[in-house]
């Protein structure tokens, strides 16, 4: 990227406040929202020294208050003990502010470099006509800028004001990787102290002055609607002091208690129109994906032709079911509407699209909502959704008070958006030698986009461009997708359709190994030999690298060598521009797998902090493993069967395995690490299964 | 409503609530000790975890009525300062991610180590098992018990 002049907003010396600077980019995340032009960092340097970096993505577990600072603090060449940070709220400032997609790390790489990089250039400019020097005699380390020749130091906070009064430069050298001292260091957390001494701010936590609590009746039935409530006794509840219809299909109860409002709700009385779905049913669902499977398919990824092959054939289908992102912080969120203008405390990947949501809701203009973002106890893409925030908004204008709205458990598992389930026809021909000359893999999965609202390009959900490519290179290949519509609500869940894709093909290829009497790996390395990019949509997947990844997770876990009485099973898919690869070690108990040890490598590019890269990878492990053996998410008479953490029952300590993490050193630009740890550990496990039974799992979850 | 009196974090409080409150709100609402979690509302997943009269307890699932008159420890009465031998190991660690149930599994490898002051590894697993985290940092919440417990794995 090169920023010109115009690209920056230098906002310098106001009142001694020290150096401020900030400027526009350019930037795009995945298809979430289109490229718009807006200032998107901000470094602040006070004459006190101190140093504040505005992060503008939300921290929901992954780091990025800490990782993103980490980027911008190296090229400024800052005492990382000198920084702090600030957490912005919804801003045209900022551009895209959605964190999803892996994408933080990857798009702010260059515009957190170049905004550290200028700062630090104004920086050494400053001491240089202080001292009337020439600035080329000058060098700035550790917050302080020193005159080579003669030793003589200026701290960055001495600095700061006349920094601010000098132009910006266009185009800031960058740091040489060899000379990092931040990046690629095992930085602690900056967010971590107060998430063990307990002064972490979570959404759930916000208070404002004058502030009831809410809980939300919501038609059970999706779909449904509301015909009529009765509050009777629900204002018999201590506390409670207003419960009234929302909307369409929710009704809020208002309290001066959470426990008053689950009370009240508990003993409201509802009368709910079940609406078009209150048959509908997984059995149902599932038998519309077959049948949809036959249909007229959409082009992702075409190479040779897949018809004219002839040879040793081979089939099987895959179904993945819905999924729920299931964070422990349960849905919430605080909000004040005071009829010309409305603030929120919100817990939220999206802050901008929640301030648009809401001011469409409550009748608002987008500049009239304020959304603060808080802390979030775990996203997964959950907190994409804009709904939390709506409700709250609505109910706090109904009520005509601050409210803070408390979803229960069971509410959040019940109404929320799903991984969309799918079904996948997978075709393979293999040569006399057993390798494949064509592989077809047909997706069928509802569309996420389509469903809400965003029309799909060509007929293609824009997230399989990041999420559905291929790894290995054939002479005939064929991606396709049909996208039968649903009602039940969808959304993005960590890696998105990367799961169920990279469930199918890694399966898949598993199955073509056994059919040709190879050994799994070897059959990938085959395939992965040569070097070769492959292009899908905006991507350019490199065989090489994913080669790489998949050698370091085999030769770390001892491939070929599991334990007596252990089977292993290995998998390697790439997503979000990272590539992953795992290999899974399990033995079989009452004809259920007990899953002993994970070995999992990432190749993410540049590394920022091991340390935090470790977390995502062991974390991502984890939360697959729940997805793969009982994460499901079933519906019966038009209602989500599933309600807390005892039918939708995530992986504890007693079931985690031995973990291992590793990464291939790279200078290639980083990418992110929050969801290709994912889409791997399902068919590395069920490779591992048939390894030790002889049997394929072809259907998630496992246990059922 | 009722008037129910207990300590809390060293403290005499008496609260005015109805009786069935679970405690986890009083401390939440009540008290604004907001480090005790709400997770799952039904003693599944230990976000809530306090401690009554020295042992582990799910706060969620606990009519406040039940805790007359008797001693709550939360997690921000573990130390005086926020930094226990336990919650420095949290840190060294680098045991969070989201963070959200982390207070509450604190709370429960501090009622472990109490009356263990050096447990195996079953007996960390069997402690802990109660505790849900999303984020899985399971294996850092182990190394930082043993940490705490003066021992290397």
């Amino acid at each position: 990227m090169t920023l010109s002049r115009r690209d920056f907003l230098v906002v310098g010396g106001v009142g001694g406040a020290g150096l401020v600077i900030g400027f526009y980019v350019n930037h795009r995340l995945g298809s979430r929202r289109s490229g718009v032009a807006a200032p998107n960092i901000y470094v602040r340097i006070a004459p006190d020294g101190k140093i504040t970096i505005v992060v503008a993505r939300s921290e929901m577990g992954q780091g990025v208050r800490t990782s993103l600072p980490m980027i911008l603090a190296e090229e400024l060449e800052a005492d990382w003990s000198q920084i702090t940070i600030e957490q912005a709220g919804a801003s045209t400032l900022y551009g895209d502010q959605t964190t999803g997609g892996s994408a933080s790390v990857r798009t702010t790489w260059d515009p957190m470099r170049k905004a550290g990089a200028a700062a630090r250039e104004m920086l050494i400019s400053a001491a240089a006509l202080e001292w009337g020097v020439g600035r080329e005699t000058c060098r700035a380390a550790n917050s302080t800028v020193v005159h080579t020749p003669t030793n003589r130091q200026l701290s960055y906070g001495e600095l700061a004001n006349k920094a601010a009064t000098l132009p910006v430069p266009t185009d800031p050298p960058l740091k040489q990787r060899k000379d990092y001292k931040i990046v690629g260091k095992s930085l602690p957390r900056l967010d971590i102290p107060s998430k063990v001494n307990a002064t972490a701010e979570y959404g759930i936590d916000v208070r404002v002055p004058g502030m009831k609590y809410a809980l939300v009746a919501r038609c059970p039935v999706i779909g449904g609607k509301l015909v009529s409530f009765a509050d009777k006794e629900s204002k018999t509840v201590a506390g409670v002091s207003f419960a009234g219809k929302i909307s369409d299909s929710a009704v809020a109860v208002v309290a001066d208690s959470v426990w008053g409002a689950m009370e009240g709700r508990r003993v409201l009385n509802v009368q709910w129109d079940e609406g078009p779905n209150k048959d509908l049913n997984t059995a149902a669902i599932m038998d519309s994906l077959h049948k949809a499977a036959s249909g007229k398919a959409v082009t992702l990824y075409s190479v040779g032709d897949v018809g004219k092959v002839v040879g040793r054939t081979i089939e099987a289908t895959y179904q993945l079911p819905f999924m729920a992102h299931a964070p422990m912080e349960p849905g919430n969120c605080t909000a004040h509407f005071r009829g010309t203008d409305c603030e929120l405390w919100a817990p939220t990947q999206v802050p901008q699209d929640v301030r648009d949501s809401v001011a469409q809701a409550v009748g608002l203009k987008p500049e009239q909502v304020k959304v603060n973002v808080t802390l979030m106890g775990g996203g997964f893409g959950r907190r994409l959704e804009h709904d939390y925030g709506v409700e709250a908004a609505l109910v706090s204008k109904a009520a005509s008070v601050p409210v803070k709205v408390i979803w229960t458990r069971e509410d959040d598992m019940r109404n929320s958006t799903y991984r969309p389930a799918s079904f996948h026809q997978l075709r393979a021909t293999l040569d006399g030698a057993g390798w494949p000359i064509s592989l077809s893999h047909r997706v069928v999965a509802p569309s996420i986009n389509a469903q809400k609202g965003t029309p799909n390009e060509g007929g293609v959900d824009p997230d399989l461009k990041d999420e559905a490519g291929l790894v290995y290179s054939f002479p005939n290949a064929l991606l396709e997708y049909i996208a039968p519509e649903t009602p039940v609500p969808l959304g993005w869940m960590r890696s998105v359709y990367a799961l169920q894709v990279g469930f199918a093909s890694e399966s898949f290829i598993d199955e073509l190994a056994t059919a040709a009497k190879k050994d799994p790996l070897e059959y990938r390395l085959h395939l992965l030999a040569k070097d070769e990019d492959i292009k899908y949509f905006d991507t350019t997947w490199n065989t090489g690298r994913m080669r790489a990844v998949l050698q370091l997770a085999a030769e770390k876990a001892g491939w070929g060598k599991p334990q007596a009485g252990h089977h292993q099973g290995i998998a390697c898919f790439a997503c979000f521009n990272t590539y992953a690869a795992e290999v899974v070690e399990i033995s079989m108990e009452k004809n259920q797998p007990k899953v002993h040890r994970v070995v999992a490598a990432v190749d993410c590019g540049q590394v920022i902090n091991p340390n935090n890269l470790e977390q995502q990878i062991k974390g991502g492990v984890i939360y697959a493993l729940t997805n793969a053996l009982r994460g499901q998410i079933t519906i019966e008479k038009g209602r989500v069967v599933q309600g807390n953490f005892d039918d939708y029952a995530p992986i504890r300590m007693n079931e985690a395995p031995t973990i291992e993490a590793y990464f291939v050193p790279s200078t290639e630009a980083p990418t992110g690490a929050g969801e290709p740890p994912v889409p791997p550990l399902a068919p590395a496990l069920c490779n591992a299964i048939y390894a030790a039974t002889k049997k394929r799992t072809r259907a998630l979850p496992i246990m059922t | 409503m009722a008037d129910i009196s207990f300590r809390v974090n060293g403290d005499d409080r008496k609260v005015s609530v109805a009786p069935e409150t679970p405690l986890l709100w009083v401390l939440r609402d009540t008290l604004q000790l907001t480090g005790t979690k709400f997770g799952c509302g039904a003693g599944l997943c230990g976000a809530c975890t306090v401690h009554v009269d020295g042992a582990a307890l799910r706060s969620c699932s606990t009519p406040v009525s039940q805790i007359a008159g008797k001693s709550v420890t939360t997690i921000e009465g573990l130390s005086a300062n926020g930094l226990s031998a336990l919650q420095q190991a949290w840190i060294a660690e680098q045991v969070p991610q989201c963070g959200y149930c982390q207070t509450g599994q604190i709370m429960a490898a501090a009622a472990l180590l109490r009356k263990n002051a050096r447990p195996s590894d079953d007996q960390i697993t069997q402690a802990m098992s109660g505790n849900l985290c999303r984020c899985g940092t399971y294996d850092r919440i182990r190394r930082a018990i043993y940490r705490a417990a003066g021992g290397a794995q």
